[in-house]
Parts: C-alpha cells; sequence; structure tokens
C-alpha cells in the first residue's frame, strides 16, 4: 500500500477532490455506455420477437 | 496459401451472420477478463503504486486518463479504416462497424478531456488552456459526435454509411494532429512517457499498473463494439431466416 490508512488514501495527499471525481466521471460515462448497448440489444430483440408473434397470428386467422 | 487463408478470412468476417455466431462465442469470457483487468490495473494504480515525486497523488489521474485519451485515438483509427472499406467496397459490416465503433470513443474522449482537466487544475493551475493538444482532442469528441448524429440523421442506412464514412476518414488526420501536437508545438501537456518503440521514460512501478489497465480498458471497448455491432447486425438482417430462428427460439 502506498498509504497509511483508509483516509489518507480518501483524501490523496491534497487532491482526492480531483483524483475522485475524475474516477468518479469516468465510472459513469463508461457504465452508462455500456448500459446502452446492452439495452439496445433487447430492445431490437423485443421488437423482433413481437413483429414476429404477429406476423404468426396474421397468418393462422387467415 | 497465405492469400487463400486471408481471403477465408475476409468472406468468414465480412459475413453478418458469421459475426454473429463468432461474437456469441467470444464475449462471454471477453467481458470477465476485461471488468478485472481493468480493474486490476485501477486498484493496483491507486492504492498499491507509489505517488509522485513532483505531483504527488494527483498524478493518479493517469491510471484512467491515458487509457482513455489512448483508446479515443485508436478508435478513432479504426472508425477511419471502417470508413474506407464502407465508401470504397460497400462491405455491409464495415458500414456495421462504423455505427458501432462511434459511441464507446465518444464516451472515451469526453473521459479523456474531463480527467486532463481535473489533472490539470492542481498541477498546471489550470482547469483548461486553448493549445494545440487540448484543442485537437475536443475536436476528435466532436468527430466522433459528428459520425454518430449523421448516422442517425440519414435514414437509409447504406447512405447514412457513406456519409458517415467520408466524415471518419477526413477525421482521421487530426488524430495525428493529436499524436503529434506534443512534440510540434510548445503546449502545456507533457510529452508521452510510455513509449512504444524504445526505453519509457516512465517508473515501472506505475508502468505495469498503466498498462493493465489500458489492456482492460481496450478490451472493454472491443467488448462494447462487439456488442453494438450485433445488435445492428440482428436489425439489418431482419428479414433473414437465420434471424427469424434466432428469434424464434429466443436464443441470445
Amino acid at each position: 500500500m502506498a498509504f497509511e490508512s483508509f483516509a489518507d488514501f480518501l483524501a490523496m495527499g491534497k487532491h482526492g477532490f480531483y483524483v475522485w471525481s475524475a474516477y468518479g466521471v469516468s465510472a459513469l460515462l463508461i457504465i452508462a455506455n455500456m448500459a446502452l448497448a446492452i439495452r439496445a440489444q433487447g430492445q431490437v430483440r423485443q421488437r423482433l420477437a413481437r413483429q414476429q408473434r404477429r406476423d404468426t397470428l396474421g397468418d393462422s386467422e387467415q | 496459401m497465405v492469400w487463400q487463408t486471408l481471403k477465408r478470412w475476409y468472406h468468414m468476417l465480412g459475413s453478418p451472420r458469421y459475426f454473429y455466431t463468432f461474437s456469441s462465442r467470444v464475449l462471454p469470457w471477453l467481458t470477465p477478463i476485461a471488468v478485472l483487468t481493468l480493474a486490476a490495473g485501477l486498484v493496483w494504480g491507486l492504492a498499491f503504486a507509489p505517488s509522485d515525486y513532483q505531483q504527488g497523488n494527483s498524478y493518479r489521474i493517469i491510471f484512467i486518463h491515458v487509457p482513455a485519451s489512448s483508446g479515443a485515438l485508436m478508435g478513432y483509427m479504426a472508425l477511419g479504416v471502417s470508413g474506407l472499406v464502407a465508401v470504397v467496397w460497400r462491405m455491409k459490416m464495415a458500414e456495421v462497424m462504423l455505427k458501432a465503433i462511434a459511441p464507446f470513443g465518444a464516451g472515451l474522449a469526453a473521459i479523456s478531456l474531463v480527467t486532463g482537466a481535473l489533472w490539470g487544475k492542481p498541477t498546471w493551475g489550470t482547469y483548461w488552456q486553448w493549445d494545440a493538444r487540448m484543442t485537437s482532442m475536443l475536436i476528435l469528441l466532436f468527430m466522433y459526435v459528428g459520425v454518430i448524429a449523421l448516422q442517425a440523421v440519414i435514414r437509409d442506412p447504406r447512405q447514412a454509411a457513406r456519409a458517415a464514412g467520408l466524415l471518419a476518414m477526413v477525421g482521421v488526420i487530426n488524430v495525428v494532429i493529436v499524436k503529434y501536437s506534443v512534440e510540434w508545438v510548445q503546449t502545456l501537456h507533457q510529452g508521452s512517457t510510455l513509449k512504444m518503440f524504445g526505453e519509457s521514460t516512465i517508473d515501472p512501478a506505475m508502468k505495469y499498473p498503466l498498462l493493465l489497465s489500458m489492456l482492460g480498458l481496450w478490451l472493454l471497448y472491443a467488448v462494447n463494439v462487439l456488442l453494438r455491432a450485433r445488435t445492428e447486425v440482428m436489425w439489418r438482417e431482419r428479414r433473414s431466416k437465420w434471424v427469424n430462428k434466432l428469434v424464434k427460439e429466443g436464443d441470445r
């Protein structure tokens, strides 16, 4: 460990604010980006599945 | 022989269906490897690497700033190549990649700018300066946003790919400017201490966690691109038999 205590680690010398806000913003952007990619995949699949159900329903009614 | 192999690869990866199966096999192990590598690199860098004799602990921003910046630059190079292939040979998978590579790259460019500013304040005494490195990095973010916006605005996906491909190609010039701006002109930004060729001037105790977090973030970028490309392939091929079969089976 490069720090004496956990409080020391959080303080980052006098630069805690800069270090932790840099990592906070980065984590937020990365996680949001991954979540959006996963959500888009689910949405396309759902949409295609709905379309398919509608098509098969239409076929059986004729 | 070599030519035959290359040709086979080109046809395989150029096929949306082959790509989809390939990504289904790769993602389940690539995702955990990426997350664990990045986490290991960051924990090592934040808690265990020694502090810098000049910059104290603020330098620890490097472990996300450098991976994000290099990822944004490499991603843009890949975007430029996809643009070239999409415009010249009109290859379907290149068009898909043109769409899949941009969003995470834009995110990384934004991270690079924000973390850079937060590092600049305690180190240089200012969040921002309109100098060559920072301005060209801001332009990189705009190029990414431009490519994304063009694809969102033009309805026909093939036409959208042509327009976005052209913009992506032109933007490659800016990548070169970002890369060499610290060597060609006076800037506030420090020169690179990590070198692909030749001796790095960064301390090994800082170099290895940096390399680890860099690898982790790049792998995560790859995961993101694969996910987005799969979605795009599925949508574009929605009328094909194989996608219909996949949807029916509820398969992932």
